[in-house]
């Protein structure tokens, strides 16, 4: 309490202390906050540029990381497609070597192979020169074939006309022309004429008008082309001088066909031949080479041959005949045997029974 | 007595009858009465007589109408329009053979002058009739209607369409077979009408099976059958590779080389024409020919005979060298230029020279060998010549500068070339386009050659020495004209070095 009242006390000293002691300071007050404010923004402005500063530093050397990582990975890929491009390279230039290789030794083998074309040429020049003288030999081979027929043909014409002047040969009494007595051997004409044949006079050909050959006829360049048909009465022959019958008639004449009478027209063994055609045409008809014949003693020699089915040694297999099933029930793939769908012809199951008294039907 | 006269009297009708076509039917082989029979009215008078009784009557009537309209023009188109022709068409059903071969010989005469009237001659219906006679028993029924669809079918495709259409071609190679050789001539010259106009027929007449036996006639004696033969075959070749590779393949080839070997003309003619038609189509065929040593047989051919027979061959040589660089030497080494040089200059037709001048190009176009193989036989002057000539016609100058043009793009060889220097303006068109010619030019010396040609300034031959050095550097001309060296030594001489 002392305090306080010693407080008290003193509190109007202490009041007009504290105006006294504001109003000498709030002189000074404006400069002192300016002063501050400037001390304090510089501080400040320091202190942020420095923290700014910081995180430069610090974002460098981020960012120096990030780059230096991109950069080596960015490096490796540069690094690993030069590389790839320079093996490619190398190897595009060792293809085209290889190829330039294979490609001359290709042309040069097969295309435009020097040695091979040589070879060739060589080989169809001695073809050319085989072919030469083949057709040479050829055409010589012809030559001469037509040589010989020159000659023979001249043979024969010679032969003809030694022919023709037969009469010309000399005779025992009279030398011919070609054997004159003032030469000291006779011509070969005459040999000739000895060999030769005389040529016989032709017979006078009738003159016709129409020429009869027709083989020659070609191209329609003959005049005479056609012969007289056969069937026209000749109406280019004359009629001869005198009594005679009408030309017409003679000619049916002497071209009457041969009428032989009935007795010559019908051969002798007509009986004979008569039976041998029926027999013919029996046989054509008939179905069966074998003769059927009633008698039985005609077929008792004949051997009964078995038929194959039922000569087996395994006995004859009823089956397909009377059955239609393995008669063993265990064989069945069911056990039930066939059902009949349709009832059964009554005829039929009397077959065999039915017909038993003399025709009757029972 | 009556009975005598009443046959007296038809009697005397038919032998005047008879008289009257026989007479027409001489008259009418002579050209010189055609025109007065023609204006007599004879057609008129002997159409008639076709429809005779008597057989011989019709028989002459229509081989006096045949030789009537053999003659000309006219008096086919006469025939034609009396109607005659379906009449004949008729008639030929029933008749003998006689008939059948005077009929037939109508219709080819008919056909025979222009396309109009072999129209005609199909449209009456005459081609089923002779193809029926093809089928007769005479050999010279057939030959004549053989005949007559060979005048028909020469005309143009249609026709021949027309005569394949009606089935004419298996009987036409079943008449091949027979053994009448005229027969087989005929027939094998219609085969060769009708395969001549298009692939189609001649695939018709291969389809037909003729090849083997048209291959089999080529070695038969008869010249003119094989004449015809050729012929056909290469009617049938010429038209596509198949259809040639067929005709090779009848094993035609060594044979057909004694063809061309033959005493006749024409069967030479043919047989080189038959070689060409295959040798034309493709290397390989070309080739099988050289291999089979055609070509030395066709230069042989070449060799032996003279004019238009030689000029196929003559052709056959170019086209076997245009296939390809190996052929054309083939061709060399056979000898083939020299043979062509002689043709170039004995020939005295245009075309056959043009086709020489040609064949010569494609021998020489392909390497410097080949051109200096062509070139040493002297025929680069000769061609030149050709080409200089007035007379010469345009296509043979065309051909000339062309072929020339071809070797000497290609020619080395300096001596072949230096006479042409003194008058040649086309080979100077060659050297300023082609810079591998020009590189030649110099490194074989010819331009040196030129600039020792000692020519008067102003004249023709200096002007065309300053245009091919023109075509060249300066130095280069310089370097090879002959003082050149002297210069050289001279300024050497003169030269004072630059004292200090």
């Amino acid at each position: 309490m002392a305090t306080l009242a010693r407080l008290q006390a003193r509190s109007s000293f202490l009041r007009s202390q504290y105006y006294f002691r504001n109003r000498v300071v709030d002189v000074f007050r404006k400069k002192e906050y300016d002063a501050a404010v400037k001390i304090q923004s510089w501080f400040r402005g320091c202190q942020v540029r420095a923290y700014i500063r910081h995180l430069h530093k610090i974002a460098i050397i981020i960012q120096k990381w990030w780059r230096g990582f991109l950069g080596r990975k960015m490096y490796q890929l540069v690094v690993k497609v030069a590389y790839y491009t320079m093996k490619m390279n190398l190897y595009n230039a060792m293809a085209v070597r290889i190829q330039k290789v294979w490609r001359g030794y290709r042309i040069r083998k097969y295309c435009f192979n020097y040695f091979y074309l040589k070879e060739y040429l060589r080989a169809v020049s001695e073809t050319n020169e085989a072919i030469r003288e083949t057709l040479e030999e050829f055409a010589e081979m012809q030559e001469r074939e037509e040589k010989k027929a020159n000659l023979e043909r001249e043979e024969k014409k010679r032969d003809y006309q030694a022919r023709k002047m037969h009469y010309l040969l000399s005779t025992a009494q009279i030398p011919g022309i070609y054997n004159s007595p003032f030469r000291t051997e006779p011509d070969p004409w005459e040999l000739q004429l000895q060999k030769a044949k005389p040529l016989v006079h032709p017979r006078p050909q009738v003159k016709q008008m129409y020429s009869p050959s027709l083989t020659d006829w070609l191209a329609c360049t003959s005049a005479h082309s056609f012969p007289q048909s056969k069937f026209l009465p000749p109406i280019t022959r004359k009629k001869c001088q005198g009594p005679f019958r009408d030309i017409n008639e003679v000619l049916e004449q002497r071209y009457k066909p041969l009428e032989p009478t009935l007795r010559v027209a019908e051969p002798f063994n007509h009986l004979k031949l008569s039976r041998e055609e029926l027999r013919r045409k029996e046989w054509v008809q008939n179905v069966n080479d074998k003769m059927f014949l009633p008698f039985s003693s005609y077929h008792k020699n004949e051997k009964y041959i078995p038929s194959m089915h039922s000569s087996s040694k395994y006995g004859p297999d009823s089956c397909g005949e009377q059955h239609f099933r393995s008669e063993n029930p265990k064989k069945w793939i069911c056990d039930k045997d066939f059902q009949t769908v349709l009832p059964s012809f009554d005829l039929f199951s009397k077959y065999g029974k039915s017909y038993s008294k003399a025709g009757q039907i029972i | 007595m009556s009975q005598r006269q009443v046959f007296n009297v038809f009697e005397q009708y038919q032998k005047a009858r008879v008289q009257f076509v026989q007479m027409v039917a001489e008259l009418a082989n002579k050209p010189q009465n055609i025109e007065i029979l023609q204006n007599a009215g004879v057609i008129s008078l002997l159409r008639p007589l076709l429809l005779d009784v008597v057989p011989s009557v019709q028989q002459t009537a229509a081989l006096a109408l045949g030789r009537l309209a053999n003659y000309n023009e006219d008096l086919a188109e006469a025939i034609v329009k009396d109607n005659i022709l379906p009449q004949l068409v008729y008639s030929m059903t029933e008749q003998n053979r006689f008939y059948k071969k005077a009929a037939a010989f109508v219709f080819r005469a008919v056909s025979k002058h222009s396309p109009q009237l072999a129209q005609a001659v199909v449209d009456c219906g005459a081609l089923g009739i002779l193809v029926i006679c093809l089928e007769d028993f005479d050999p010279g029924v057939k030959e004549a209607a053989a005949w007559a669809l060979g005048y028909i079918s020469r005309h143009n495709a249609e026709l021949s369409q027309a005569v394949v259409d009606e089935g004419a071609v298996p009987l036409l190679v079943l008449c091949i077979q027979e053994p009448e050789i005229a027969l087989k001539r005929v027939a094998a010259s219609v085969l060769s009408d009708i395969a001549k106009h298009c692939p189609e027929l001649a695939h018709a007449v291969v389809d037909a099976g003729a090849i083997p036996h048209l291959a089999q006639m080529i070695v038969s004696p008869n010249a003119k059958l094989k004449c015809q033969v050729l012929s056909a075959l290469s009617q049938i070749a010429k038209h596509c590779v198949d259809l040639a590779e067929m005709v090779v393949e009848a094993e035609i080839f060594p044979v057909v080389l004694t063809c061309l070997k033959d005493k006749d003309d024409d069967v030479k003619r043919n047989g080189s024409i038959l070689v060409r038609e295959i040798a034309k189509h493709s290397p390989e065929l070309s080739q099988l020919i050289v291999n089979r040593g055609g070509v030395a047989a066709v230069i042989d051919c070449i060799s032996s005979c003279k004019g238009s027979i030689r000029l196929p061959g003559i052709m056959m040589l170019g086209y076997v060298a245009a296939h390809s660089e190996n052929l054309a030497m083939a061709v060399i080494i056979s000898k083939g230029v020299p043979q062509l040089s002689i043709c170039l200059s004995e020939e005295p037709e245009d075309h056959i020279k043009a086709a020489t001048a040609w064949s010569l190009g494609q021998i020489g176009r392909h390497t410097s060998e080949h051109a200096k193989a062509v070139a040493v036989t002297n025929t680069l002057p000769v061609l030149l010549s050709l080409y200089m000539a007035a007379e010469s016609s345009e296509d043979l100058q065309v051909k000339c500068e062309k072929s020339m043009k071809n070797i000497l793009q290609k020619c080395t060889h300096v001596p072949a070339l230096e006479p042409l220097l003194h008058d040649a303006p086309p080979n100077i068109l060659v050297l300023p386009h082609d810079s591998k010619a020009r590189r030649f030019f110099v490194t074989s010396g010819g331009l040196k050659k030129i600039q020792q040609i000692k020519a008067e300034p102003g004249s023709l031959l200096q002007e065309y020495i300053n245009k091919i050095n023109n075509c060249y550097p300066e130095e280069i001309v310089r370097y090879y004209s002959p003082g050149f060296s002297d210069a050289l030594l001279q300024r050497v001489d003169s030269y004072q070095p630059p004292t200090n």
